[in-house]
């Protein structure tokens, strides 16, 4: 049988024979992760299975990013829980303080996951990994609680809708402009219990970090996964991670859909995901005149390398308008350190942006930029659920790197051929 | 087992963060949850609700994040069943593995009205709404998730294998 990439993947790590969509299938997991908010959880439920030892000390992940450094007594009792655990267990993959950064853009950066792997994670932005071709996914804290203890978990075998993408992106379009288009297209729900499986030409030419924004935001759409093919470029990316082996992975022709998108990406423009839901989506030069009050630049969507590098070019030799605070939170301790011998850090401050340390924060409205009633964000994140970054009255606007640079300067949403 | 209870309805794509909001996350303790229940929708929400009553979800309920938190701050404000046009993926499982009963019922959710007085057989998969006489029956739950709560939740379910 012709298979989707889903299935494939499925098919390489379950004793079952993997067939049609709705099946459900029984597969190893190659990486099992948790957080400091779901760890401590899975850990209560760890117990309550009565699990002594986690079933390989080297593919569980523990990364403390949410809260940390953290943010108050309770959030610093809940990280003690995990780093305990994590002791006991003597678990290698163990992150906190200097060594932690947002847990999805730290595990490939390590090697940690690669193409067909099965990963599943207490996190829902797990599906990140899908950009390296992984069939990755997020679960709560006692299906990972499970998973730690038995290296295996259940899936349903999704159905999967096929986007594929070609013609030419201008320069100040990127491919998180492409994933807000498409969920504004097919809606919040319209990937719900689905794989996304990304293709075309315009995938081909997409460098590896750019993939991993797009997979990252498919559980915007309710996706299960978001998957892009493992090609050379993969194979490169995670080969220099340290990953073992990296090989290719591509879906089989013939392979049975639910639904085909064909999307020319010719003209699109940048794209801003606007309140209260993230298919609310609107080129930018649509929206009229949009005061902000704060920029966050960062998070598993847009805190990389490339993303630091692409915003930098924008507000090089510019000032952050007066009436905005520009909070730059490059996603790792390594894309910190890269940033600053690239200058890059230097930039931001001297154009008067505040350059925070590797956390998730204000993108889940945890710390480190709260907002007010009535105040107004654009963010490079992935969610602008009400009251997501702060008061019930406040709001959330959500777009690239380059958009936010060019709102951080002119105060207001802009186009970043505009500045 | 019969859930009898009054309907409280919320609308669709109910995220999580409406559910039980990030800042509240520093415990996962149900009851201490169950306490800020829907503060992200509307505050002091969960003040309308008595125990055994039930929620009526729209479109796509629980998507967001994999905080099981949520399903844990709906049963401990004390609800013990969710209704809805149709859940998200992940919060179907925590569900699920939380105890907490979940019936989806597509179009058919128009049928019932916030504070109609529902009675819910999950068994039969039966709902009578008692305000209206009529009856609803939702979509079994698939065979695998009926193993699941045969052996009592997913921790049994791995206490067994484990030991
Ligand atoms: S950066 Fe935001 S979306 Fe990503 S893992 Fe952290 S809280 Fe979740």
């Amino acid at each position: 049988m012709a298979q989707t990439l889903a299935q494939k993947i499925l098919q390489k790590h379950s004793l079952d024979e993997v067939g049609r969509a709705g099946q459900i299938v029984r597969c190893k997991t190659s990486m099992v992760l948790a957080n400091d908010i779901t760890a401590p959880l899975a850990v209560d439920s760890f117990r309550r299975m009565g699990a002594a030892k986690v079933f390989d000390r080297e593919k569980v992940a523990l990364v403390c990013d949410h809260f940390t450094p953290n943010k108050d007594i309770d959030s610093a009792e809940q990280v003690k829980k995990v780093r305990e655990f994590a002791r006991e267990m003597k678990i290698v993959h163990y992150y906190e303080g200097g060594s932690a950064g947002v847990e999805h853009a730290l595990l490939p950066e390590l090697g940690l996951v690669g193409p067909a792997d099965v990963v599943v994670g207490a996190d829902s932005h797990t599906c990140t990994y899908g950009g390296l071709g992984a069939f990755a996914t997020g679960m709560g804290s006692t299906d990972i609680a499970a998973a730690m203890a038995l290296g295996e978990t259940w899936f349903k075998v999704p159905e999967t809708i096929r986007v594929n993408m070609m013609g030419r992106l201008d320069k100040h379009t990127v491919s998180k402009d492409l994933i807000l288009h498409i969920i504004g297209l097919i809606g919040v729900d319209g990937a719900l219990y689905r794989a996304l499986e990304f293709t075309g030409e315009v995938v081909d030419a997409m460098d590896v970090e750019a993939r991993m924004t797009m997979a990252n935001m498919a559980i915007e759409a309710g996706g299960k996964a978001g998957l892009f093919p493992a090609d050379e470029m993969t194979v490169d990316y995670c080969r220099k991670a340290g990953f073992p082996d990296p090989g290719k992975v591509y879906p089989d022709d013939g392979a049975t859909y639910f639904r085909q998108l064909s999307i020319d990406v010719t003209g699109m423009g940048p794209q801003i995901a606007c309140p209260h839901l993230p298919d609310n989506v609107k080129p930018v030069d649509e929206l009229d005149r949009v005061k902000v009050d704060q920029v966050v630049l960062g998070s598993c969507t847009n805190g990389r390398i490339s993303d630091l590098r692409q915003a930098a070019e924008i507000i090089k030799g510019r000032k952050v308008s007066s009436n905005v605070r520009f909070i730059v939170l490059p996603a790792t301790p390594r894309i910190y350190e890269q940033a600053l011998e690239e200058g890059l850090l230097g930039i931001f401050i001297r154009a008067g942006a505040i350059v925070g340390p590797p956390t998730c924060g204000p993108c889940l409205g945890g710390h480190m930029g709260i907002l007010a009633s009535g105040e107004r964000c654009l963010a490079t994140t992935n969610r602008n659920f009400r009251g997501r970054m702060g008061s019930l009255e406040s709001e959330v606007y959500l777009g690239s790197p380059l958009v936010a640079a060019a709102t951080a300067v002119a105060g207001e949403i802009i186009h970043p051929a505009k500045v | 087992m019969i859930f009898a209870g009054k309907a409280h309805k919320v609308g669709d794509h109910i995220d999580t963060d409406a559910i039980i909001p990030a800042r509240f996350l520093v415990t996962s303790d149900p009851f201490e949850l169950g306490r800020k229940c829907f503060e992200g929708l509307e505050q002091g929400w969960v003040n309308r609700v008595k125990k055994g009553d039930i929620l009526i979800g729209g479109k796509n309920f629980g998507c967001g994040s994999s905080r099981e938190h949520a399903p844990l701050a709906i049963l401990g404000a004390g609800i013990p069943v969710v209704i809805a046009h149709s859940f998200a993926r992940i919060f179907y499982r925590n569900g699920f593995n939380m105890g907490l009963v979940l019936l989806e019922i597509g179009d058919y959710i128009d049928k019932i009205r916030d504070q109609d007085q529902l009675e819910v057989s999950p068994g039969t998969g039966e709902i009578r709404n008692l305000s209206t006489g009529q009856i609803i029956n939702s979509l079994p739950v698939p065979e695998f998730m009926a193993e699941i709560l045969a052996m009592g939740g997913l921790v049994n379910y791995v206490r067994e294998k484990v030991s």
